[in-house]
C-alpha cells in the first residue's frame, strides 16, 4: 500500500520538482531519492505496518511474495537509474517527465503485485502499460522509435481488449471479480469460466512477450531509447510475471486441466521461436530483445507449475534476470555501436567491463555458480514436482544449450576477435555498480538461501 | 429479454472490432475498433450486471449485487480516455514525422 500511494505521488513530485529546477541533470538525483522513500516504505510494507489507513475492501492483498517482488522491482530499479540515469537525461529535454513516467510504472508494478480482484489487475497492468508507450516514443524526431511506440501502443490496448473479455466473461459466470472463482455447475457457465482464463492466458501473454504472442517484441525493444528499453526487458516484464502467477495460483490454481496444457504448448513455442530466432541476430540490442523472449519461457514454468517452488523460483529468477540485463544494457548504452562487431576487442580496451558483461552474459545462459543457473534449475524443479510433461522439459533443456551459442557470441567478440570497442565515458563509479550488481549475481548463485530462505520463509 | 441476446451482440461487436484491428491499414481506424473492443465488453458487463442482480434481488430485496460490475464500466472508461489521449498523440507524433498514418510505413524496423 505505501509503495502503490508513494510511488504515484513520487510521480508528481517530480514532475514539479522539472518545474522548479532549472538544470536537467538533476532529476536523477530526485528518483535517486525517490527510490530510497519507496524502499523504506517497501520494508513497512512487508512488515504489514501501512502509512495511510485506508479502508480496499479486500481488492488488494499484501502477501510476502508480492512485496518481496516489489523490493526486488525497486532495488533493479535504484540500480538501473545509479547506471544509467545520466543516459535517460540525454534521451530528450524532459529528463524529469521521463523519470516521473518510471515512477508511475512502479505504481503499476505495486498493484500488479498485490491486487486480489480483477479489477485490480486490469489497473494495474494499465499503469504499468500507459506509462511506457510514452516512454518508447520519447525520442520523437527518431522515426524508429515513433513505430516502435505506435506498434507497442496498438498491440498493448488490443491486448487489454482481450483481458477485459477474459475478465467479463468470468465475472459472467460467477458474478464476482474476486480472485477466489467460486465453483459452477452449469455447462454454459463453465464453458464462459474456460473461455475466460484462455483469453487472460492470451492477454497476459501479451503483455510478457510470450510465443505466438511475440512479434512485437523485438521491434519496440530495437526501436525504443536503449535507455527504456533495459527498464521494459526487465523490471515491467518481470512484473507481468508476477501478475501471471498470482492470478494463475491464485484463481485458476484449482483448475489446472483446463489451463496447463495450454501454457505448455505456449512454453515449448517461446523457448524455441525466442531461442532459435535470437541466434541469426547481428545487432546485439535486438538479441537481446530475442533472449528476453526465451528467458520469458523460462519463467512461465512458474505459471505452468502452480506451486511453492515456482513462487521461490520465480523471484530468483526475476533477481537474477533483472541483474544480469540491466548491467548488459548499461554497458551497450555506452558502446557506440550495437552490432557484435561493435565489441570485438573490448577486452583489451576495458578489461573489467568485458569480465564484468562476460559474468551477465553467463547468468543470463544458466552456468553454474551464477544466479542464472539455479533460477533455471528452479523452474524446472517447480514443473517436474508439478508432475511436468517430459518432451517439455528436454526441450528446455534443448533450448538453454542454444541459448548458451549466441551468449557466448557475445564473450567471444569481447575476448578472441581483433577490434577497437571502447566505451564512453566510463568513469570508476560506474564500474563500481556494475561490480557490485556482479558480486550479487556470484553471491546469489552459491548462496540463493540469502534471498529464499531467510526472507521468503521469515517473513 | 434473455441474456443470450445481449450476449451475442457485444460479442459480435467485440469480433467486429478485432477484425477491423487485424485488417485495417489506417492506424486511426485501428484505433476505433480497439474502442469499439473496449465498449463491447462495457455493453457485456453492464447486461451481466442487471442478470446478477436480477438473480439475486428475487431472494434478497434491496441487494448491491450487480453494482460492482456498473463500477468496472467507469474504470473502463477512464483508463480507455487515458489510452486515447496517449494514442493519439503517439499518432500524431509519426504524422509530424511521415506525413501520413499509414502503418504500412511501420517497416523500418523489420530487417
Amino acid at each position: 500500500m505505501n509503495v502503490i500511494v508513494l510511488s504515484a505521488v513520487w510521480g508528481v513530485v517530480m514532475m514539479f520538482s522539472g518545474l522548479f529546477i532549472a538544470d536537467k541533470s538533476k532529476a536523477k538525483y530526485v528518483a535517486i531519492a525517490g527510490l530510497l522513500v519507496l524502499l523504506v516504505a517497501n520494508y513497512f510494507d512487508l512488515h504489514h505496518k501501512f502509512l495511510f489507513a485506508s479502508s480496499i475492501g479486500n481488492m488488494l492483498q499484501f502477501e510476502s511474495f508480492g512485496m518481496i517482488f516489489v523490493t526486488i522491482a525497486l532495488l533493479s530499479t535504484l540500480l538501473y537509474v545509479l547506471l544509467s540515469g545520466a543516459a535517460v537525461e540525454k534521451v530528450g529535454n524532459h529528463a524529469y517527465e521521463y523519470f516521473a513516467l518510471l515512477f508511475f510504472v512502479l505504481c503499476g508494478v505495486g498493484i500488479a503485485a498485490s491486487y486480489n480482484n480483477l479489477l485490480m489487475l486490469f489497473l494495474g497492468i494499465e499503469i504499468m502499460s500507459i506509462p511506457l508507450y510514452i516512454l518508447t516514443g520519447a525520442d520523437k524526431r527518431n522515426l524508429k522509435s515513433n513505430e516502435a511506440s505506435l506498434k507497442y501502443f496498438l498491440m498493448g490496448s488490443f491486448s487489454t481488449g482481450i483481458m477485459l473479455l477474459g475478465i467479463v466473461l468470468l465475472y459472467g459466470a460467477t458474478g464476482t471479480f474476486n480472485l477466489v472463482i467460486p465453483a459452477v455447475s452449469k455447462a454454459s457457465e463453465n464453458m464462459m469460466v474456460s473461455a475466460g482464463i484462455v483469453l487472460l492466458a492470451i492477454a497476459l501473454a501479451f503483455k510478457v512477450s510470450a510465443a505466438p504472442f511475440h512479434f512485437w517484441t523485438p521491434d519496440v525493444y530495437d526501436g525504443a531509447p536503449t535507455v527504456f528499453t533495459s527498464f521494459m526487458a526487465t523490471v515491467v516484464k518481470v512484473a507481468g510475471f508476477i501478475a501471471f502467477v498470482r492470478l494463475f495460483e491464485n484463481a485458476f490454481g484449482g483448475m489446472t486441466d483446463v489451463w496447463q496444457y495450454t501454457i505448455a504448448l505456449i512454453i515449448a513455442a517461446t523457448l524455441i521461436a525466442g531461442n532459435i530466432t535470437a541466434v541469426f541476430q547481428q545487432s546485439v540490442k535486438r538479441m537481446l530483445a530475442y533472449s528476453s523472449i526465451s528467458q520469458a519461457g523460462f519463467m512461465l514454468f512458474a505459471v505452468y507449475s502452480v506451486n511453492a517452488f515456482a513462487k521461490e523460483g520465480i523471484l530468483l529468477y526475476a533477481a537474477a534476470y533483472c541483474l544480469a540485463t540491466i548491467g548488459i544494457f548499461a554497458v551497450l548504452i555506452k558502446m557506440k555501436d550495437f552490432t557484435f562487431e561493435g565489441f570485438n576487442g573490448l577486452a583489451k580496451q576495458q578489461p573489467l567491463l568485458a569480465l564484468l558483461v562476460s559474468i551477465f552474459v553467463l547468468s543470463l545462459a544458466g552456468i553454474p555458480l551464477t544466479a542464472g543457473f539455479l533460477s533455471k534449475y528452479y523452474m524446472v524443479l517447480a514443473s517436474i514436482k508439478a508432475g511436468g510433461l517430459l518432451w517439455l522439459i528436454i526441450t528446455a533443456m534443448l533450448c538453454a544449450a542454444v541459448s548458451v551459442y549466441y551468449y557466448f557470441r557475445l564473450i567471444q567478440a569481447m575476448y578472441f576477435k581483433e577490434g577497437d570497442a571502447n566505451a564512453i565515458d566510463v568513469n570508476p563509479r560506474f564500474k563500481a555498480l556494475l561490480v557490485v550488481a556482479a558480486v550479487l549475481i556470484i553471491l546469489l548463485g552459491v548462496y540463493p538461501n540469502a534471498l529464499l530462505l531467510d526472507w521468503f520463509h521469515i517473513l | 429479454m434473455p441474456i443470450n441476446y445481449y450476449i451475442f451482440l457485444a460479442l459480435a461487436l467485440f469480433c467486429i472490432g478485432v477484425a477491423g484491428v487485424l485488417t485495417r491499414r489506417n492506424a486511426i481506424i485501428i484505433f476505433m475498433c480497439i474502442e469499439l473492443m473496449l465498449n463491447a465488453v462495457n455493453l457485456l458487463l453492464v447486461a451481466f450486471s442487471k442478470m446478477h442482480y436480477a438473480a439475486a434481488v428475487a431472494n434478497a430485496p434491496g441487494t448491491i449485487v450487480g453494482t460492482d460490475a456498473q463500477l468496472f464500466v467507469f474504470f473502463i472508461m477512464v483508463v480507455a480516455a487515458a489510452e486515447v489521449s496517449v494514442g493519439l498523440a503517439i499518432i500524431v507524433m509519426m504524422y509530424r514525422n511521415t506525413h501520413s498514418i499509414d502503418i504500412n510505413f511501420l517497416n523500418r524496423l523489420k530487417h
